[in-house]
């Protein structure tokens, strides 16, 4: 691998805006995952052991169940959106600077 | 040049004249008079991708080219491209038929599939492209060993992907076989040769066209369906509902599917609990632990990794994903309306009838809704869905063929027999091509060796590997700073091995004792039951009369069975495994697999400590966040 400018890796981590940019993903990434894991397997959970919650109709047929399993693609587009524009707005700009500042080293 | 074209025009015609030799018999198919339009319809779709291949094949001129289309695909472009790649016949045939014979779990089922994607989206695109070049292995390689990484990665890449070939071969086979009517084997080596002159000549940029094409028309003709099937409803959902759990099909449905329980229910009671859970789905646990091989597994999935390389930076491979999940979920949510509309409009009695899995519920329906059996339009449109599912099939065939072919050609060949050394770009392609030949025609021997044999359980195995060895390794090295080549070598190992192992001693495989045992049953019971059903016509009630000629045609069919499975396993006392019993009660590992697979690659980085790894890190993190020297698409 590339190792011109032997130290620029090293220099980049310590560079305040990279920790910022690490940071805030870090937290960020990380908690909408387990948002979505968590929401993704109560559908299962309580298709198996909260069916009468499931059953309940409330709007002519469409039940519970049918309405929570709805709300699962809505919840998923809704956390890509997010994501998505969080992402365009923030991290991209704090990454473009970093790479815009070190790439000479790093030998672009 | 000329010699290419020359081969591509015989591959097409070889095609085309299997597609022609069409005998009598085809089950679901149109009538005899409306075969020639089957045929212009598939000629039409062949044709299309076919014109795409050759003008690829003028494009394809590097490593990078055949691989990863140069990196010059747009993001809404890859987003079309994964839905195309991703939308298999199981689950673009599967899940509306799953929907129109179980109902609720059917829908229930296709959530994970979306899901998935959000993993995929958050953990995995952007640090893929901004580290990858061509293959998963890439990835792994980047700071471990790089021999050790590209052998283990490429044989579990190859692993993943033949499971999923064989699935999507023989699916595809049986799909063609009822579709329109030609030989398993025949349709088995057409859905080979077509896929193999996609990727030979076009590589990546035909693949990623063909998949393209194929996601536009599947998603075109669902909304012309759904359109069909919910205008009469105002597009009203409750209506649409309320009109399905009231028909007498889906009641009669659901009766057999709860047998004795449904006696006490009225008809009303049977209809609604097409929307309830639980009428597919019996074991909670199974279930979650599909759920989690859905969810991870995707983004071990490696001829959906290797679509993040075809785009040129991060930023695109985000925009790819978000596109996908829209048009991938956009279609399940269609999927609801085509599956309850095939359970409302054919029946659940006839979509079996044609195929016991439900795979014909969406062609049937389009059939139904064009006019029927006997019209212009039904036929169009039954040649039309059958056409995109033939489609669907060689372009899922083709991207995992060329992920095989990457593990081979890129991975083995390239990075561990000529390690070290400069391969020209003429002669990496080269490789390329014969990795593809050797891996397209190992498909199609497989496909037609594996004629008859029940291979649902390879695409969750494909999932659960993917979710349980490709998975752990890639999110760790990414994630993980002590991650190195020690763990990577034993994640992939166990979480293969105990994921395959799981599966083969699970209830998936055939015991011959226990469905001896069950056949016995019915034909124990059958005497007394033929006693009850003759007193029953002997009574002359017309209502009893009436149950007891239904429960006869039931039994017979029941009798017949049983007949035909004591006849199958006939001399076998144990399964294919040796066992007698299943030893492990889940049909899906992941529960197990998956936290293993995690735990393998953690003790294996902590056991050995590697200082070159952990140097590589910083490199690594940076370039996984910022882009840094990533690689660039090539000028054209």
């Amino acid at each position: 691998m590339t190792t011109s400018g032997s130290n620029v890796w090293a220099d980049v981590i310590a560079d305040p805006r990279f920790q910022a940019l690490h940071r805030r993903k870090t937290t960020f990434l990380w908690g909408l995952m387990a948002v979505s894991v968590i929401y993704y397997f109560l559908l299962p959970i309580g298709a198996a052991y909260y069916q009468d919650l499931f059953k309940i109709r409330v709007w002519g047929v469409i039940n519970v169940g049918l309405l929570f399993a709805l709300s699962e693609f809505v919840v998923a587009w809704a956390i890509a959106l997010y994501y998505s524009r969080v992402a365009s707005n923030e991290f991209d700009r704090l990454a473009r600077e970093i790479a815009a500042d070190y790439a000479d080293r790093a030998g672009v | 040049m000329k010699s290419r074209t020359t081969l591509l025009g015989s591959s097409v015609l070889a095609a085309v004249l299997a597609l022609a030799a069409l005998p009598a018999q085809a089950e679901a198919s149109a009538a005899g008079q409306y075969r020639w339009l089957t045929f212009a319809v598939f000629a039409a779709v062949i044709m299309l991708t076919m014109y795409i291949t050759y003008v690829a094949s003028k494009r394809v001129k590097s490593a990078s080219d055949f691989y990863t289309a140069g990196g010059g695909i747009t993001g809404l472009q890859n987003g079309w491209a994964i839905a195309g790649d991703y939308l298999s016949a199981a689950s673009f045939l599967g899940i509306a038929g799953l929907i129109s014979l179980y109902g609720y779990d059917g829908f229930m089922y296709s959530v994970g599939w979306l899901v998935a994607y959000i993993t995929v989206l958050l953990l995995i695109a952007e640090p893929c492209r901004n580290i990858g070049k061509y293959t998963l292995s890439d990835i792994l390689a980047y700071r471990n060993d790089p021999k050790k990484t590209r052998v283990v990665g490429a044989l579990s890449v190859i692993t993943v992907s033949t499971f999923y070939l064989t699935a999507q071969m023989v699916g595809g086979g049986v799909l063609v076989k009822t579709l329109i009517g030609i030989d398993y084997e025949i349709s088995v080596v057409a859905v080979g040769v077509l896929m193999l002159s996609y990727v030979l000549f076009g590589g990546m940029v035909a693949t990623t066209w063909v998949q393209i094409i194929k996601a536009v028309l599947l998603v075109a003709a669902s909304v012309v369906i759904v359109m069909l099937v919910w205008t009469p409803y105002g597009f009203s959902l409750p209506a649409f509902l309320a009109d399905v759990v009231g028909d007498p099909k889906v009641q009669a449905q659901v009766a057999k599917l709860l047998g004795d329980p449904a006696k006490t229910m009225t008809a009303a009671e049977l209809g609604q609990r097409f929307l309830e859970p639980g009428l597919y789905f019996k074991a909670p646990i199974d279930q979650i632990s599909l759920g989690m091989a859905l969810v991870f597994g995707t983004a071990g999935l490696p001829h959906i990794l290797m679509r993040f390389f075809t785009v040129p930076t991060a930023q695109q491979a985000r925009k790819s994903v978000v596109w996908a999940m829209a048009i991938i979920g956009g279609f399940y949510v269609l999927t609801l309306f085509l599956g309850f509309g095939a359970a409302r409009h054919v029946g659940a009695a006839n979509i079996s009838a044609v195929d016991a899995g439900g795979n014909m519920a969406g062609p049937l329906l389009a059939q139904y809704i064009g006019g029927g059996a006997d019209s212009f339009m039904g036929n169009f449109m039954l040649a039309f869905v059958s056409a995109v599912a033939f489609a669907t099939i060689v372009a899922v065939v083709a991207g995992l063929v060329l992920a095989a072919a990457s593990a081979m050609a890129h991975d083995l060949w390239v990075g561990v027999v000529h390690a070290g050394d400069s391969v020209p770009p003429q002669q990496q392609v080269r490789a390329a091509r014969i990795a593809t030949v050797l891996v397209g025609a190992t498909a199609i021997v497989i496909g037609i060796a594996a004629k008859g044999q029940n291979v649902a359980v390879l695409v969750a195995l494909a999932f659960a590997v993917a979710a349980s060895a490709n998975f752990p390794c890639v999110l760790l090295t990414l994630y993980w700073k002590r991650c190195n080549t020690t763990g990577i070598v034993a994640g992939m190992v166990v979480g293969t091995v105990v994921a395959v192992g799981l599966t083969l001693v699970s209830p998936n495989l055939t015991y011959p004792k226990a469905v001896r045992i069950a056949a016995h049953k019915v034909l124990d019971g059958e005497a007394a039951k033929r006693a009850t059903i003759a007193e029953a016509i002997a009574s002359g009630d017309t209502e009893k009369v009436a149950k007891a000629t239904k429960d006869a045609a039931t039994l017979d069919k029941a009798v017949k069975k049983a007949n035909d499975d004591i006849k199958k396993v006939e001399g076998q006392e144990t399964s294919f495994m040796g066992l007698e019993k299943p030893l492990f009660e889940l049909k899906n590992p992941g529960i197990f697999s998956i936290p293993l697979g995690f735990l393998a690659v953690i003790l294996g980085s902590l056991l050995r400590r590697d200082r070159r790894a952990e140097d590589l890190w910083d490199e690594l993190h940076v370039r996984k966040h910022t882009g840094l020297l990533a690689s660039r698409p090539t000028a054209h």
